[in-house]
């Protein structure tokens, strides 16, 4: 045999350096079940032993909506038009939370599964992925909670309705879910080697949700301090927010070009992410 | 010294040989020290030089790695031009001292880290073993823990759900196995998590010490089910082990580290002989670090081993009469003290231990002597083992670290009897009689 023939025959073969891009998807589709059995280890161990359970799931977004509307909009005085501050409020942080939970879940990524990353090989992604759809499942937990508090104020006369393009808010939670998974893989992936960013993603993620037009509509900022709009409207994660809130409170305006914006720097964060996480996974292990 | 050899023709019936696992010319350096503000320094260069199209510059330096020795830079090779090849079906043993590269080399093959130059080829799926339970959940039910620790290992669910009840029986936890494994005993726990390696089958299997594990009928279980899985055939098992008695029940071939370099890869028994030779330095006198002791009421401060005309003998020629000789010292009057003088061999399987008759001390020095003037031993090397302990149970001395006899294989002849240098620890032979009847 010529060592070339043998060559072609191996399964597989470590090298010190990694392709550019070298997703194996079909080995990522081998391991799917993995991915199964961790949302669902994620999900069923969460509330272990609280009485509560997954009603902490509602619990969270609602309080958190109560404090808002008390002090952004009580105290503070942001008008949210015709439509309820409650609700307001409950909308950007139901997909706020979605954000963040992807977010610094995956952004710790190789911190937490250090345990078993260095002891067994599976392709690493799997846990980010497990991730994203572990808070999928929250989310849709926490979307109910929203629905429910539509109905009720829409049946007590307040003025509010779908948009038709609500339809298409699946795509948005894709969008959202990538940009999370994204950013999560760039941080993970450089906190291996500089602990310092994990402090830094606790209080970013705080700081980040007072520019991503959460508790005001964008054109609040417009309007009220023209000379840092900017900084909201150069935020991605901003116009998801508006959007979700125009598809299901019908207020403000589609940012169409925003949403163009946001897609390519989710496309742009997602390849980074993959590209920093796939030259992490290999040698990691050495360096948390 | 040699046993457990029945396994080994069962084997070796394969039809041709296929090279499965390639290792070429694998090196892996680490970083020593902490990883602090350095780090980015280092990056930042390396990166530099990679931007110019210059080498690593931290590749080009580095010791090997012995850990006693002081390093003269930060880099170290934990394994440096590692090259061999494992054949489809063999069952490989890997040895070496601690620090010798053999979990490196593990972690390198089942893809934990990647390796710092070099290529490894596999010609098959490869599940590795370096713990069991990985990724066990406390908070989860021993059933939710086989699938997902099995998905981990990289099993499917559907191979999971055909096996499970397999799994179950075999780790003998069924009472328990819809309670979260937090409760298990950690006997149970190693069980459970066992189980659920024992019934991968991937085309090459990679092992690290996890059969240290658990009691010592489960040791026996589990160590039963490696022979099983090697003696099914076509599958390929590479084995780090510092069990010498494992290895040789379970490995035809085995492969020695030493100090992160291939030493050899040959026959089970001669990759053994070469790795004890190694680690064996023949001494006749062993003086004890007495500062530790001190404050003892009795302690150990040199053995010596002579033959019977008082001659200090570094290795004692086969069949020749022998005697050992311990200094002790009583720090204060001591009632039924014994010595003991133990024997085993290199794997730490006892041969023989003489205990002195209690005896009551006055401070002072003593030396005692063990002769040696019935049993002839066979060539090879031993551990001695010194204890002194106040009546039956109170030990007040212990020294079992690195003390070693060496009998040499100078030719013995006895009459009528043909002497097989490996055929035992004794070399006297019974009486035999034959006659016709």
């Amino acid at each position: 045999m010529s060592s070339k023939n043998i060559k072609s025959d191996w399964l597989y073969t470590i090298t010190p350096k990694s392709n550019f891009f070298s997703i194996n998807f079909k080995e990522i589709w081998q391991y799917r079940d993995l991915l199964l059995l961790f949302v669902r280890r994620d999900v069923i161990t969460v509330y272990k032993q609280t009485i509560l359970g997954p009603l902490w799931y509602l619990i969270q977004p609602m309080f958190t909506s109560i404090t808002f509307t008390i002090i952004f909009n009580n105290l503070a005085g942001i008008e949210t038009g015709a439509v309820p501050p409650f609700l307001f409020n409950l909308t950007g942080i139901t997909i706020w939370n979605y954000f963040t939970s992807c977010f610094t879940g995956t952004s710790n990524t190789f911190g937490s599964n250090s345990a078993i990353f260095g002891k067994v090989y599976f392709p690493r992604i799997i846990s980010p992925l497990s991730l994203v759809v572990s808070s999928l499942l929250k989310f849709g937990i926490q979307l109910v909670i929203l629905i429910v508090f539509y109905i009720y104020f829409y049946s007590n006369g307040a003025d509010i309705s779908l948009n038709g393009w609500v339809i298409l808010f699946p795509i948005l939670i894709v969008m959202m879910g990538l940009l999370s998974l994204g950013l999560g893989m760039i941080i993970s992936s450089m906190v291996t080697k500089y602990r310092d960013l994990n402090y830094l993603v606790g209080f970013g993620v705080q700081l980040l949700m007072y520019i991503s037009a959460v508790v005001y509509p964008m054109a609040l900022v417009e309007q009220k301090m023209p000379d840092f709009a900017w900084v909201v409207k150069y935020n991605p994660l901003a116009y998801i927010i508006e959007t979700t809130r125009f598809m299901f409170l019908n207020v403000g305006e589609l940012p169409f070009f925003g949403l163009i914006y946001t897609l390519i720097i989710t496309i742009v964060i997602l390849l980074i992410g993959l590209l920093l996480f796939n030259k992490t996974e290999k040698n990691f292990i050495d360096t948390v | 010294m040699i046993r457990f050899n029945k396994f080994k023709c069962l084997i070796y019936l394969e039809l041709e040989k296929e090279i499965i696992i390639k290792i070429h010319n694998i090196s892996k350096q680490y970083r020593l020290g902490q990883i602090g503000t350095g780090a980015l320094r280092h990056d930042l260069n390396r990166w530099w030089c990679k931007i110019q199209g210059k080498e690593d510059p931290y590749l080009k330096i580095g010791d090997t790695n012995d850990r006693s020795t002081k390093a003269t830079s930060n880099y170290v090779w934990a394994l440096k031009n590692i090259n061999f090849e494992v054949e489809r079906g063999e069952i490989v043993g890997i040895i070496g001292k601690n620090g010798a590269g053999k979990s490196t080399l593990l972690k390198l093959l089942s893809r934990v880290t990647s390796p710092t130059t070099g290529e490894i080829n596999f010609g098959g799926r490869v599940a590795s073993l370096l713990e069991v339970g990985t990724g066990f959940h406390g908070e989860m039910t021993g059933r939710e823990n086989i699938y997902l620790n099995g998905a981990i290992l990289g099993m499917t669910k559907k191979e999971i759900t055909s096996k499970i009840d397999e799994i179950i029986d075999f780790s003998g936890c069924e009472r328990y196995i819809d309670t979260p494994v937090k409760r298990y005993s950690s006997g149970m726990y190693v069980r459970l998590a066992f189980a659920v390696a024992a019934f991968l089958e991937p085309e090459i299997l990679i092992v690290d010490e996890v059969l240290a594990v658990g009691d010592a009928e489960f040791q026996k279980k589990a160590v039963g089910k490696m022979q099983d899985i090697s003696r099914e055939g076509g599958r390929t098992v590479l084995f780090v082990s510092h069990n010498m008695a494992v290895i040789q029940k379970l490995c035809p071939t085995t492969i020695l580290l030493s100090n992160g370099e291939f030493a050899m890869k040959g026959k089970t028994e001669d990759v053994i002989d070469l790795y004890l030779s190694q680690s064996v330095l023949n001494n006749s006198v062993y003086i004890f670090n007495t500062k530790v002791s001190a404050l003892k009421i009795a302690f150990v401060t040199k053995l010596s081993i002579l033959d019977l005309d008082d001659n200090l003998m570094s290795e004692i020629p086969i069949g020749k009469q022998w005697k050992v000789k311990i200094l002790f010292t009583i720090n204060e009057k001591a009632n039924n003290l014994i010595v003991g003088l133990g024997m085993t061999d290199m794997f730490d399987v006892p041969i023989r231990t003489t205990w002195t008759q209690p005896n009551n001390y006055e401070p002072g020095n003593y030396c005692a002597t063990f002769i040696e003037d019935k049993i002839k031993f066979n060539q090879g090397q031993y551990k001695l083992i010194i204890g002194i302990s106040k009546g039956a149970s109170q030990v007040i001395e212990y020294l079992d670290k690195d003390i070693f006899l060496t009998i040499s294989d100078a030719v013995y002849q006895q009459e009528n009897t043909i002497i097989n240098n490996k055929s035992g620890f004794i070399v006297d032979q019974m009486k035999v009689l034959i006659e016709q009847i």
